[in-house]
């Protein structure tokens, strides 16, 4: 079971250009900033949107090709759909949302289904409430219910925690990869939070202005990420220009030179992330120029002494406090420096 | 006193009123979807009778269906049927008067429809037809109650268009307003009070009506958002 999706959409001066595949019981995690394409690619899927050219296929059997001109609707894609807002219809009551979805089968045998649905996700009791005297918690589990009650081949889930506080989010992200565990069609997670992501997913699409890096496996992403958006999405907070130079790695922003030779060649910046930073018995003396407290622990803003005013600092998150001024010895775990 | 007047408004407000909440819902929901340019031209034409005089309604309903013109002959050749002067030529004028009052009020509420309700319907496989009927039409139905009230309110009332189509005939044709006017021309004062006084009541009635529709409605809304933050 997959899902295969490779589609190009045009809409005003944005060009969407998604390529993906995503196979059943693993979840895809779709990930990039705000305004990447990544709700405009599970409509196109879904069939909310019509790409303008390209091919999806689900198991076998193609929702949509712009060149058989097939364009299956909505409604013949089984292909569930998690919105941001759970998107209850609220004029009906849990039982109702749930038994709308459920097409085959007679009146007893829907009623059976949904009875079943209700068990399984918790909603004992709350038959006859509506959505509006639900808590966010209930909402989502009912959701979800409606959604696994009309038998989808594939689910989608767009941003499911994007409007909530973190406590609460952490306890929906706990219930929520629960409820999909036993699922076992493609699953398609849109989130632009890694931690979300790779605490629930183990594969990663990375998409920014509207363009698919290639689908890997999602610790990939930290261990050897392919472009500078996806060290980015992956919490990289330091991006330094780099030169190769005859004694080593040179720093042009920083007038230095790091005894560092890197494998790749080709190459106009280092990502460094938090792991990568030593912070003591190295060679780089970086003066700490601001600190910041920080829920749990210190930010460190750091630069060499004699830079420019205008060169840029480099961002280390400190457990122990350091005082202005003070110059630390600085050196890098080359296993946790990217080149791009 | 001779009722008929009130039953003949009546009839015609409720036919018209039927006719009308259809017309407006589907207007309001098919025009919504067209292009600009497009929607922008059928609403100034659709709009533009609750800015017209009546009267002016009435002269361009009767160029239409007098018995020379183009669909008053037609009916008249083919069916022996005249479109003007009985007692249901005034449902014509109430419905294009009364028209826009609907078709406005409709495709506000509609404008404030959550179109990711519709979505998610059709991902869980409903057809459109259910989702419009049974998921869009609930959720808009404050603006299509206060739309149906309201145009079935201006519908008792209508006289310009009505008279200029309808005539006034008693026992056949005549409206409370044509009535009234009627009494009035011919000194029959004390008549025409008693038809205004009945058409003050029936009009606080609707008013009344509307007012509890919306206290009923804010009041679920109320308690089950109540309960939610409990």
């Amino acid at each position: 079971m997959s899902l295969i999706v490779d589609i190009e959409k045009r809409l005003g001066a944005f060009t969407l250009r998604a390529e993906l595949e995503a196979r059943g019981g693993e979840a895809l995690a779709l990930l990039g900033p705000s305004g990447c394409g990544k709700t405009v690619t599970l409509k196109c899927v879904a069939g909310i949107l019509t790409p303008d050219r390209g091919h999806i296929e689900l198991d076998g059997r193609v929702l949509y090709d712009s060149k058989d001109q097939i364009d299956l609707p909505p409604q013949e894609r089984q292909i569930g759909y998690l919105f941001q807002q759970y998107a209850l219809f609220p004029n009906m009551t849990v039982e109702q949302n749930i038994l709308c979805g459920i097409q085959r089968g007679g009146k007893a045998e829907k009623a059976e289904l949904a009875a079943a649905q209700i068990r399984r996700f918790r909603l004992g009791g709350l038959e006859k409430q509506y959505p509006a005297q639900l808590s966010g918690g209930q909402q989502q589990r009912v959701a979800l219910a409606r959604i696994l009650a009309s038998g989808p081949q594939a689910v989608l889930l767009d941003e499911p925690f994007s409007a909530l506080d973190s406590f609460l989010k952490w306890n929906l992200e706990l219930e929520l990869g629960e409820m999909l565990s036993g699922f076992p069609g493609p699953l398609l997670w849109v989130s632009h939070d890694v931690g979300e992501c790779r605490r629930n997913c183990r594969k990663v699409c990375v998409m920014e202005s509207g363009n698919t890096d290639p689908v890997i496996p999602i610790e990939e992403l930290f261990t050897r990420p392919a472009s500078r958006s996806a060290a980015r999405l992956a919490g990289c907070k330091n991006f330094l220009r780099a030169e190769r130079a005859a004694e080593g790695l040179r720093l042009p922003e920083w007038d230095v030179t790091l005894p560092l030779q890197p494998e790749q060649s080709g190459f106009d910046t280092m990502a460094v992330f938090n792991a990568a930073i030593l912070p003591d018995g190295g060679e780089l003396s970086l003066r700490v120029c601001r600190v910041i407290e920080d829920v749990d622990g210190y930010i460190l803003l750091l630069r060499p002494e004699d830079a420019a005013p205008s060169a840029p600092f480099l961002r280390f998150e400190s457990p122990v406090p350091h005082a202005v001024g003070e110059t630390l010895g600085l050196g890098f775990r080359t296993d946790k420096l990217f080149f791009f | 006193m001779d009722w008929y007047p009130l039953y003949n408004s009546l009839r015609i407000a409720a036919i018209a009123s039927f006719f009308v909440f259809f017309l407006g819902v589907a207007a309001a929901y098919y025009i919504a979807k067209l292009p600009r340019l497009l929607k922008g031209t059928l609403d100034v034409i659709l709009t533009l009778p609750l800015v017209l005089p009546p009267t002016v309604v009435g002269y361009l309903l009767l160029r239409l269906l007098g018995p020379r013109r183009v669909v008053g002959a037609w009916f008249l050749e083919h069916f022996d049927l005249r479109l003007v002067m009985t007692w249901w030529s005034a449902v014509f004028a109430v419905i294009v008067v009364v028209f826009p009052l609907m078709y406005r009020t409709v495709r506000a509420s509609f404008e404030s429809f959550d179109e990711t309700l519709a979505y998610a319907g059709q991902t869980l496989g409903l057809s459109n037809t259910y989702i419009f009927w049974r998921i869009r039409m609930p959720y808009c139905r404050q603006g299509l109650i206060a739309g149906t009230v309201l145009a079935f309110a201006r519908a008792l009332g209508e006289y310009g268009a009505t008279s200029m189509i309808a005539g006034y005939t008693p026992g056949k044709t005549a409206t409370i307003s044509t009535t009234v006017y009627q009494l009035w021309r011919t000194d029959n004062d004390a008549l025409a009070l008693k038809w205004v006084l009945v058409n003050i009541a029936i009009s606080a009635v609707i008013m009344l009506v509307v007012n509890m529709l919306e206290k009923k409605d804010l009041l679920t809304e109320a308690r089950r958002s109540g309960k939610a933050r409990a």
